[in-house]
């Protein structure tokens, strides 16, 4: 399969400096809040290229929310194209990752932004169904390539 | 001589390719060991050799000839005559030709070219045969990386080692190096490569000589490395670093002036490059070769050279705003690396040749044109960053050149110094009156921040200038420069403005101005004496202005902060530079001053900045610091009673924070500085002066806080001071507590038995220990923590009572000084009487005779008539009442301080304290446990847990480091290693009385003093009996788990635990119990009281991941459902080590998470 790279120059941004959480502070609210998911997901490697979804702008901390109490998170995410067929790859990714690393009790959303996809619907419809995710990832090389995503050590 | 076949069957195992490397190796090692023992000579060992080196089999020859060139390798160091020699490297020289046996004759020319003088070298023709031969045969680019290695070994080592054999080799020998080092890739022969290069050209240093016509042809092989990049990631892998490389690149473009044609260009060319790492270089390369290329070389090069220095300093500039730089008005910046090498080199080529990059600095338009803008009024705080960095670079461009020599200095100040001066409104001010009356001149001019901001920058650079000077010999009389007359002409008004600036900063906030003004009037403060525009006079309105303004703005954090500092810079010079006039000034106007602030109320700043600049200044020197002390000492003298009697409020503060003061920062100062011990002396003796001379004192909340600070300012002044004066510091302590009312000891017979009346002193007078009592006894106990073990304490007995007597009351200081006495007592007396000359053992005696420790049943501490049928009585005196209990708390606490200062002298008496300790946790054993005992006794529980917890963290108190007493400050007596011979001598004691004890309480009371052992006991002392600590270890944690009270020392298990599981002595003993740690772990992942437990145990487990697969398989799945739980932590800490850990124990099997 020789095709071409969907996006071949991609805007790699820098990556933001880590916020340090305040150590030591016993009474702090620790409860979930969008940094502490954005730090999980902000290394998962791009498909495509040797840089997170962070350098290629692809998520940011705005786009994330959660829910503690009702036990919710939303993340929406921008595709470097419109027509990036990546897309679904980066969603299970994200869902695989979030998967990991929260208890089963939270319910994951995940969404393209709003206009930056050309098949918004589809993608959406496909990463929010749980037999389509788990359809995907027995499929050998895509649970391959999601695998070198989320444990890749190139960055 | 060893028989031919004992060598024989060495050579033939070399030779033979089918044996492995480890046998070739020990063969050839073998042989040189008879080589360099004569038991062979290398003339029969050659004549051996002769079939294998001369064979047409290659494989063997080249076998053969390797083998004479390991020998030689390894015969460097033995003597070989000339003969030998002349017909070995003649024959390697030969075979240089061999290409199917290169290696060896590589390895052999270097072996005997490297040979040191005195054991025989080869001489200069054979070498020249070498190099022709080298030239001849060798294709270089053509062998493998360790062939080609050897090459350029072989060829660096003849350049440096035989230059005159090579010089007349000339064209041949750099076309040869051309073509050896061309496209050469390898890091480790670059390093080499670059070196050839370097010694190659330094060798031919003749502009018109060989090299000269083959430096364009070397230059454009070695121009195509800069700027080194390296694509290894790990530079251990290939043993050499980029910043080796770079350095030997670097050498080898400035080993000759010739390479500057080629070098110059390709360095500024780079600079236009994107990438910040090869600006760095190049500017790295350029400040380096300037100077070797010389001045006129490189005057050519001038213009590109500023122009690219201009480009990043001024018309890019990188620096980036430091972090404290918000609150000064944004012009601290930090330069980026690209700026600083930029520096360096303007600097080196100011050096080398001044007036022509003056020429070009001082003419730049823009930059004329930058300086000109500034000079009308503006606002910092709206000027756009980028013109903010322009300011700094320039500011430092203007730096730099003044600073580089008198001549650039007049021209700079000649060239922009009036400028500026008329725009900041200065006149000439030649007044004959010193008065500094306010110039009507517009205030706005005043406030010109950018004329202000460089006109800092020069004085600083003129200073560093002139005091550059002052530390060579040659001292030029620089008042007649020109620019020193100009300073000197403008120096009042500067100083008028600069004085203004600091008025705006107490007007409003405008701290940029503050920046400036302190600044300035510290360098102009800071001018050598010699130097004249500085007048005394103008120097003491200075430091006055700076003491006005530090009085009344300590409401303005920063620039309080600023105005100190360069009070404390001015004095740190005065003192450096001996100017003893300005020295007498600054005493009389800034430190008088501020010591006349501790006691009064003015002026009106926190009291904790007032002793902060006290102190700052005090620690310029010497003298200073002795001024303050004595207004330190006056202030102690004058309000101690008021604090210590009345407990007035402000009186405490001040007392508290003097001592404080005396304790954190003016004793290690003199201590580190090579003060007297007077200070320490005249403190103890003031506060023990005003403690006699008052007779009651109340007691409030404070006090006892004014109490710690006295006694910590007590042990750390005793501790600093000598024998004798320890000496009379105890005796005239002692008066004072002799005349106290703790002396009714004085009256009762304690010469031998004390029971009864210590008992009825117990319950009668302890509890009314008054007030100044507790501070005598306190002062009095601190002064015996700090003593050196030499120094002589009188009455000793009688000290030793009333301590006993106070630990009892649960005065930990007094417990504190008895360990501290019995610790550092001496351990044999010559004289015995009473109250004389205590040895160790008396002491222990009269200590451990005392009745208080009764009320333990097993008291094996003396086995003395005191107990008899005593033992029943004391019991149920014990269970008597709460009030006992908690006497016999103190009691345990007390014995556990005499304890620690026994076992740190590894004095026997320990073994005793220890078996009290573990008879107080098994007293109960006897009476079977309390929840199953069939008629508990009402409130037992309550009282004798609380006395075994203490028994149990006696053993805490026994080996943990305290601060407070009993360490190396304070003169203790430790014996190497106690922790582990204590360790060693418990821990069989510990075990049994568990494995015999069946009750709850008791087992985890035992298993509570267990933890307090491993905890403090060096890991290296238990890591040996790991495998048995480990199960006892295990045992403890499920048994502390059961309580809260035991959270503290489960956490400091766990510690142990995980200390272990990385020590690889442990991991054996860890693999042998993995499965029961990994299930004690996952309890504790889930231990509900206490965060960092549950942290430190997901880490232990995830560390467990690493062991062997087969190990910790089948714990897997159990390990998995743990920490899926734990991801639902409420903290934040802990879930992000569960995910890190549930990673680790997911991929021991396969990457998914399912089980």
């Amino acid at each position: 399969m020789t095709l071409g790279l969907i996006n071949a120059n991609p805007v790699v941004h820098a990556k933001k400096k880590r916020v340090a959480r305040p150590l030591d502070d016993p009474h702090a609210d620790d409860a979930v809040d969008p940094l502490e998911i954005y730090d999980i997901v902000r290394d998962i490697r791009d498909p495509e290229h040797p840089y997170s979804l962070e350098q290629l702008s692809v998520l940011s901390e705005e786009s994330i929310t959660v829910d503690e109490k009702l036990g919710r998170i939303l993340i929406t995410f921008t595709p470097t194209i419109q027509h990036c067929s990546m897309a679904t790859v980066i969603g299970l990714c994200l869902r695989e990752k979030l998967k990991d690393c929260f208890p089963a009790h939270f319910k994951v959303d995940i969404k393209v932004a709003p206009g930056s996809h050309a098949d918004e619907e589809a993608v959406n419809k496909q990463l929010n169904d749980k037999e389509r995710v788990a359809a995907a990832l027995e499929n050998p090389n895509l649970r391959q390539l999601v695998t070198e995503c989320l444990y890749s050590s190139e960055l | 001589m060893a028989k031919p076949t004992e060598y024989v069957k060495h050579i033939e195992s070399y030779v033979d390719s089918s044996s492995s490397p480890s046998q070739q190796a020990a063969s050839v090692d073998a042989l040189a060991i008879l080589l360099r023992n004569d038991l062979l000579t290398l003339e029969a060992l050659v004549r051996e050799l002769d079939l294998y080196l001369t064979t047409t089999d290659s494989i063997i020859r080249s076998r053969g000839i390797l083998l004479l060139g390991e020998l030689l390798t390894q015969l460097e160091l033995k003597p070989l005559s000339d003969a030998a020699i002349h017909s070995l490297i003649g024959f390697l020289t030969e075979r240089l030709e061999d290409w199917r046996a290169l290696r060896g004759a590589l390895v052999g020319c270097l072996a005997l070219l490297r040979r040191k003088t005195d054991v025989g070298v080869v001489t200069e023709n054979d070498a020249e045969a070498v190099m022709k031969s080298y030239m001849q045969y060798l294709q270089v680019q053509s062998m493998g990386q360790h062939d080609r290695k050897l090459c350029f070994e072989l060829l660096e080592c003849l350049l440096e080692r035989y230059p005159n054999a090579v010089q007349p080799l000339g064209n041949e020998l750099f076309y040869s190096i051309c073509e050896g080092i061309d496209e050469e890739k390898d890091p480790q022969c670059l390093i080499l490569a670059f070196h050839i290069v370097e010694v190659a050209a330094k060798l031919f240093p003749d502009p018109s000589g060989p090299f000269a016509s083959y430096a364009a042809d070397i230059f454009e092989i070695l121009g195509r490395y800069f700027p080194i990049h390296f694509t290894h990631p790990k530079s251990e892998d290939i043993g050499v670093s980029r910043d080796e490389l770079s350095r030997a690149l670097l050498l080898a473009f400035a080993a000759t002036p010739l390479f500057e044609p080629f070098a110059i260009p390709l360095l500024l060319d780079k600079l236009s490059s994107s990438l910040p790492s090869a600006k760095v270089e190049s500017f790295k390369y350029l400040g380096y070769c300037a100077p070797m290329y010389g001045s006129d070389r490189m005057a050519k090069h001038g213009g590109a050279l500023w122009s690219s220095v201009k480009d990043v300093l001024y018309t890019s500039p990188e620096s980036a705003l430091s972090v404290e730089s918000e609150s000064d008005g944004g012009m601290i910046f930090e330069e980026s690396d690209i700026m600083v090498e930029a520096l360096i080199l303007l600097e080196g080529l100011m050096q080398q040749n001044s007036d022509l990059l003056l020429d070009m600095i001082l003419g730049d338009e823009d930059i004329n044109n930058f300086i000109c803008s500034f000079l009308k009024p503006w606002d910092i705080h709206d000027t756009p960053l980028q013109l903010r960095q322009q300011l700094h670079s320039v500011g430092r461009l203007l730096a730099v050149s003044a600073k580089s020599s008198m001549a650039s200095c007049n021209r700079v100040f000649e060239k922009f110094f009036p400028q500026m001066m008329e725009a900041l409104g200065c006149s000439v001010g030649n007044h004959s009156d010193e008065s500094f009356a306010t110039e009507d001149r517009a205030l706005s001019s005043r406030f010109n921040y950018g004329t202000l901001y460089l006109c800092v920058e020069l004085l600083d650079a003129c200073r560093c200038l002139v005091l550059g000077f002052k530390e060579s010999t040659s001292f030029p009389d620089f008042i007649h420069e020109k620019w020193c007359c100009m300073l000197h002409g403008f120096c009042r008004s500067l100083i008028n403005i600069f004085f203004s600036n600091l008025e705006a900063v107490s007007g409003n906030a405008q701290s940029s101005f503050a920046y400036t003004g302190v600044k300035g009037l510290q360098l102009l403060a800071t001018f050598p004496r010699s130097f004249a525009p500085v007048s005394l006079l103008l120097f003491e309105n200075i430091l006055l202005k700076l003491v006005s303004a530090i009085t009344s703005n300590f409401d303005k954090k920063f620039s309080w902060g600023l105005e100190l500092k360069a009070l404390v810079e001015i004095g740190l010079y005065i003192e450096g530079y001996q100017e003893s006039e300005k020295a007498a000034t600054f005493a009389r106007i800034v430190v008088d001053k501020f010591v006349s602030w501790i006691s009064s109320d003015e002026p009106a700043m926190p009291l904790s900045l007032k002793m902060q600049a006290i102190c700052e200044t005090g620690m310029t020197g010497i003298s200073n610091m002795l001024r303050i002390v004595q207004g330190m000492e006056k202030a102690i003298s004058a309000k101690f009673t008021q604090a210590y009697v009345d407990g007035n409020f402000e009186s405490v503060e001040l007392v508290i924070k003097v001592l404080e003061c005396y304790s954190a920062r003016v004793l290690p100062w003199f201590e580190m500085n090579g003060g007297s011990e007077e200070v320490a002396w005249n403190l103890a003796a003031i506060i023990w002066d005003k403690i006699d001379n008052s007779s009651s004192v109340n007691l409030t909340v404070q006090n006892y806080e004014l109490l710690g600070a006295a006694m910590t300012a007590m042990k750390q002044a005793v501790r600093r001071c000598s024998q004798e004066s320890q000496e009379k510091i105890v005796n005239r302590a002692f008066r004072v507590l002799s005349a106290s009312t703790l002396f009714p000891l004085k009256d009762s017979p304690f010469a031998t038995s004390l029971s009864n009346s210590e008992d009825s002193y117990l319950n009668h007078h302890v509890d009314r220990v008054s007030c100044r009592d507790e501070w005598i006894i306190s002062l009095y106990a601190s002064v015996v923590i700090a003593l050196r073990p030499q120094t002589h304490v009188q009455n000793l007995k009688m000290v030793l009572q009333l301590f006993i007597m106070a630990l009892t009351k649960g005065h930990i200081p007094s417990a504190q000084a008895l360990g501290s006495l019995v610790n550092k007592l001496p351990s044999k007396t010559n004289e015995r009487h009473l109250s004389q000359e205590y040895g160790v053992e008396e002491a222990i005696d009269v200590i451990l005779t005392s009745s208080i420790w009764n009320f333990c049943q097993s008291n094996t501490l003396r086995k003395c008539s005191l107990f008899g049928g005593g033992n029943e009585i004391h019991n149920t005196k014990c269970l008597a009442g709460l009030n006992h209990t908690s006497v016999h708390i103190s009691a345990i606490v007390g014995l556990a301080w005499i304890g620690k200062g026994l076992i740190m002298r590894g004095h026997e008496g320990i073994k005793d304290i220890t078996m009290t300790f573990l008879g107080v946790l098994l007293e109960n054993t006897n009476n079977g446990d309390f929840p199953e005992s069939c008629d508990p006794i009402e409130g037992k529980e309550q009282e004798v847990i609380p006395l075994m917890k203490s028994a149990a963290d006696a053993f805490h108190i026994l080996l943990s480091d305290s601060e407070d007493c009993l360490n190396r400050n304070y003169h203790s007596v430790i014996r190497p290693l106690y922790k582990q011979r204590f360790y060693n001598s418990v821990m069989p004691l510990l075990l049994s009385s568990t494995r015999q004890s069946n009750s709850i309480i008791t087992r985890s009371m035992l298993f509570r003093s267990f933890a307090h052992v491993i905890s403090e006991t060096p890991l290296s002392a238990m890591i040996s009996e790991a495998n048995k600590l480990i199960p006892l270890l295990l045992d403890s944690l499920s048994t502390l788990t059961e309580d809260v009270m035991h959270k503290d020392v489960i956490y400091n298990v766990i510690l142990v635990l995980s200390a272990i599981l990385m020590d690889k002595n442990g991991q054996v003993a860890v693999l042998e119990n993995a499965q029961a740690i990994i299930n004690q772990l996952i309890g504790l992942a889930a231990y509900p009281h206490m965060m960092v437990i549950r942290e430190t145990a997901i880490q232990c487990l995830g560390a467990m991941s690493e062991l062997p697969y087969a190990r910790i398989y089948p714990s897997r799945t159990k390990v998995l459902q743990a920490i899926s739980k734990a991801l639902d932590d409420p903290k934040r800490a802990v879930r992000q080590e569960a995910v890190r850990c549930r990673q680790a124990w997911a991929s021991i099997a396969s990457r998914s998470l399912h089980f």
